[in-house]
């Protein structure tokens, strides 16, 4: 009897703890990352540039200090963050359910998956494109060239797509060879199973150096579409999306205003009003946000501003020598814009 | 207070009554579950409501928009995902098929070769089954579709084996058939050459059984399902011609290609699944008495009619029911499909619908009661074939 009892109440108690789970589901992103300790990113399984472990095993990339960024604003402490790698085809299920607080994974931003996905698209953090990788020796030089080819693809992506209606398009016949992580669809490419690899036009240029002679291998011109890429979060939390998008937004404004990671502690004396609104030596530009006043000053501090992040990851001062391109400041002809502080 | 004294006193009330008793524990117990799975949906409802994931299977009729390279049934990509999700649910179907057949064949000729008395048979087939069954399925996945893949030449390089046939490394190119207005009559004359060959080992059986006499059955019924056909074949002048595929641009354009993807993965599981079904046919023989063979030849059977009107049936008996689990296996590990890039249910599906779409409840439900339902119309099949060969006690 005893027995029974207690099977009884321990699954009264399973039901209660279900029904508050459901109550309980509104409750805010930003609590719950300051009671963990740190913020849970969902990042690439790795793309060079953007999401990769390097040898000692620390994260590196534009995406991943994108979410640095966020932790140093909400801790002060950049490092405070878990990276958790997701493939193309989980990674919104990761976000929808809730495992990882935000999505900074390359994702492109599309209407459906705002509108049925029950995410929100924070920002840009690249302007992207779609391309095709190709070997030198198939003496193709344009992706027009490219009918009855079969093309290595990561499933479950806008890039697959893309793909098809670019075929569909110029009625061309192809072959989609579709697999799941990055990795297995370069490595198919590369041991010949496909003619060539078609992904976001980054991804080309970071997957290339994981050939075996990326000399042997070229980009092909054509960009056929529009891949907006930037971090994600779930709907319903207003304070939070504002966290991560101003996090993005810090870091244009901060290359605009000229701070740098090196020389924040110096602009916090500075006599302009709009860096000290900025950096928080005047006014308190947290507080609507749930953060305290230096908040930008700490991602600065942590990241450096967006120029910084993207030099060091994907532009001049990596492998990749990405050139700004779209991704210039509004004012030095590209399209990074952002509303300020204030 | 114990059964005995309910027993001796039969007016005592209903609540100390153990038939009661058990009846209201289990209502309780099914009405606690029922709670638990009514709250556990409606809970996961709720919260994806509040969080805008979609609920509902409207994304069944929309476009797909993405291509699929092995399709049984029409398909592009302005098909629907209904119509993506037939075509991942038959290449799984045609792995699950393809494979069964042969590691069936594989198995029970590993499993004979593992009683030979031949040394050198016996410790190969050893040795092959300690290693298929010793490693785990998804490296040797892996390690096929790399080996196949890799030293195969490029399609401009591509090996001839002759009468149209090429073999690359995009896969196995075959001469397609054309079919001419007669061609319909050779799919006749197969068939009723299979009739026929079905009603001849009806008629051997039963004559057997009456007179004793013995017909050559298999010889006779190969005769006739390949023989009609070609007789038919070459009365119409040839109906059926195949148009060799030709190599242009980057591929073999026209034939029939069958994907590296689809035969490292048959290969994969057949040998893996081999393994098992080996060790399942030696216990099946080994279970059989050596008596039994002993009387049979003391009988005058000759060797062959031994083992196959007295061994084999007895050992059908116990090899069934564990080979219809591994049956039930190989289906289900056909789903590491996904890490080689074969369009199978779960890569099709499971994988890019569900991403496209983000219903993932919805999918990933329908997925599992897919392979469900694959697994239990195989159980069926096979126990209604088990309940055949079983022994009949009376």
């Amino acid at each position: 009897m005893k027995a029974i009892a207690a099977v009884l109440l321990t699954a009264v108690a399973l039901g209660a703890a279900v029904t508050g789970a459901q109550a309980q589901s509104g409750s805010k992103t930003l609590e719950q990352v300051k009671q963990k300790g740190f913020l849970t990113c969902g990042t690439n399984t790795g793309l060079a540039g953007f999401g990769l472990p390097d040898d000692k095993g620390n994260w590196t990339g534009l995406d991943v200090d994108f979410c640095r960024g966020v932790a140093a604003a909400i801790f002060g402490d950049g490092t405070k963050v878990k990276f958790i790698p997701l493939s193309a085809k989980d990674r919104f299920t990761a976000l929808q359910s809730g495992e990882i607080d935000v999505l900074a994974r390359n994702g492109t931003w599309t209407q459906s998956r705002e509108a049925e996905l029950g995410l929100l698209w924070a920002g840009v953090n690249y302007y992207d494109g779609q391309g095709f990788m190709v070997r030198k020796k198939l003496n193709v030089s344009s992706a027009l060239e490219l009918s009855g080819a079969s093309i290595c693809v990561q499933q479950g992506t806008t890039t697959e797509l893309n793909m098809a209606d670019f075929f569909r398009t110029k009625s061309m016949k192809y072959e989609a060879v579709a697999f799941q992580n990055i990795d297995e669809a370069v490595k198919a490419y590369d041991s010949g199973r496909c003619d060539a690899y078609t992904t976001d036009a980054s991804g080309l240029y970071s997957s290339r150096l994981k050939l075996v002679n990326p000399d042997e291998h070229m980009v092909l011109p054509e960009i056929i579409s529009k891949e907006p890429l930037g971090p994600a979060v779930r709907q319903g939390d207003d304070q939070w999306f504002n966290i991560v998008r101003w996090t993005h937004y810090a870091m244009i404004n901060a290359e605009e205003l000229g701070i740098t990671k090196a020389n924040v502690d110096e602009q916090v004396k500075t006599a302009n009003p709009e860096i000290k609104r900025f950096l928080g030596v005047e006014g308190d530009f947290g507080k609507g946000l749930g953060l305290p006043k230096e908040w930008a000053f700490r991602i600065i501090k942590a990241v450096g501003n967006y120029g910084e992040a993207f030099n060091r990851n994907v532009g001049d001062g990596s492998p990749l020598k990405i050139k700004r391109g779209l991704n210039a400041l509004w004012s030095q002809g590209g399209i990074q814009y952002a509303p300020s502080v204030r | 207070m114990s059964d005995a004294n309910a027993r001796q006193q039969p007016s005592v009330s209903l609540l100390y009554n153990p038939r009661v008793r058990g009846f209201l524990y289990q209502a309780v117990l099914v009405a606690i579950v029922g709670f638990l799975a009514y709250e556990a949906v409606v809970n996961a409802s709720t919260n994806m409501r509040a969080r805008g994931i979609p609920t509902d299977f409207s994304f069944w009729d929309r476009v797909a928009s993405f291509d699929i390279n092995q399709t049984l049934i029409e398909y592009s990509a302005a098909s629907t995902y209904g119509r993506a999700f037939f075509v991942g649910l038959l290449n799984t179907l045609l792995v699950a098929a393809v494979g069964v057949v042969l590691a069936t064949f594989l198995g029970f000729f590993v499993g004979v070769a593992r009683l030979s008395h031949n040394y050198v048979v016996q410790k190969l087939a050893t040795i092959y089954v300690e290693v298929m069954r010793n490693t785990p399925l998804l490296l040797q996945l892996l390690f096929i579709y790399n080996a196949v893949l890799t030293p195969l030449p490029n399609p401009r390089n591509s090996i001839s084996l002759g009468a149209g046939v090429f073999i690359n490394n995009r896969g196995l190119v075959l001469p397609d058939p054309q079919f001419a207005p007669g061609a319909i009559w050779v799919l006749v004359a197969a068939i009723a050459g299979l009739l026929l060959a079905v009603a001849f080992r009806f008629y051997a059986h039963r004559d057997q059984e009456k007179t004793g006499r013995s017909y050559p059955v298999v010889w006779i019924g190969i005769g006739l399902v390949l023989g009609l056909p070609a007789l038919v074949y070459l009365a119409l002048g040839e109906p059926v011609t195949f148009a060799a595929p030709v190599l242009r641009g980057f591929n073999f354009q026209g034939g029939v290609r069958v994907l590296p993807e689809f035969v490292a993965l048959v290969l994969g599981l057949v040998l893996y699944t081999a393994a098992f079904i080996a060790e399942i046919v030696r216990a099946g023989i080994r279970s059989v008495s050596h008596g039994q063979t002993e009387a049979a030849m003391a009988l005058g059977l000759s060797r062959q009619q031994t083992l196959k009107l007295v061994v084999t049936p007895q050992a059908m008996r116990v090899i069934i029911p564990p080979l219809t689990n591994q049956y039930l296996a190989l289906t289900k590990n056909s789903s590491l499909a996904v890490f080689i890039g074969y369009p199978d249910l779960v890569q099709v599906f499971a994988g890019t619908v569900l991403n496209q779409t983000g219903a993932a409840v919805q999918v990933i439900a329908i997925t599992m009661s897919v392979y469900l339902v694959i697994s239990l119309v195989t159980a069926a099949i096979m126990n209604s074939y088990n309940r055949r060969k079983a022994l009949v006690e009376r």
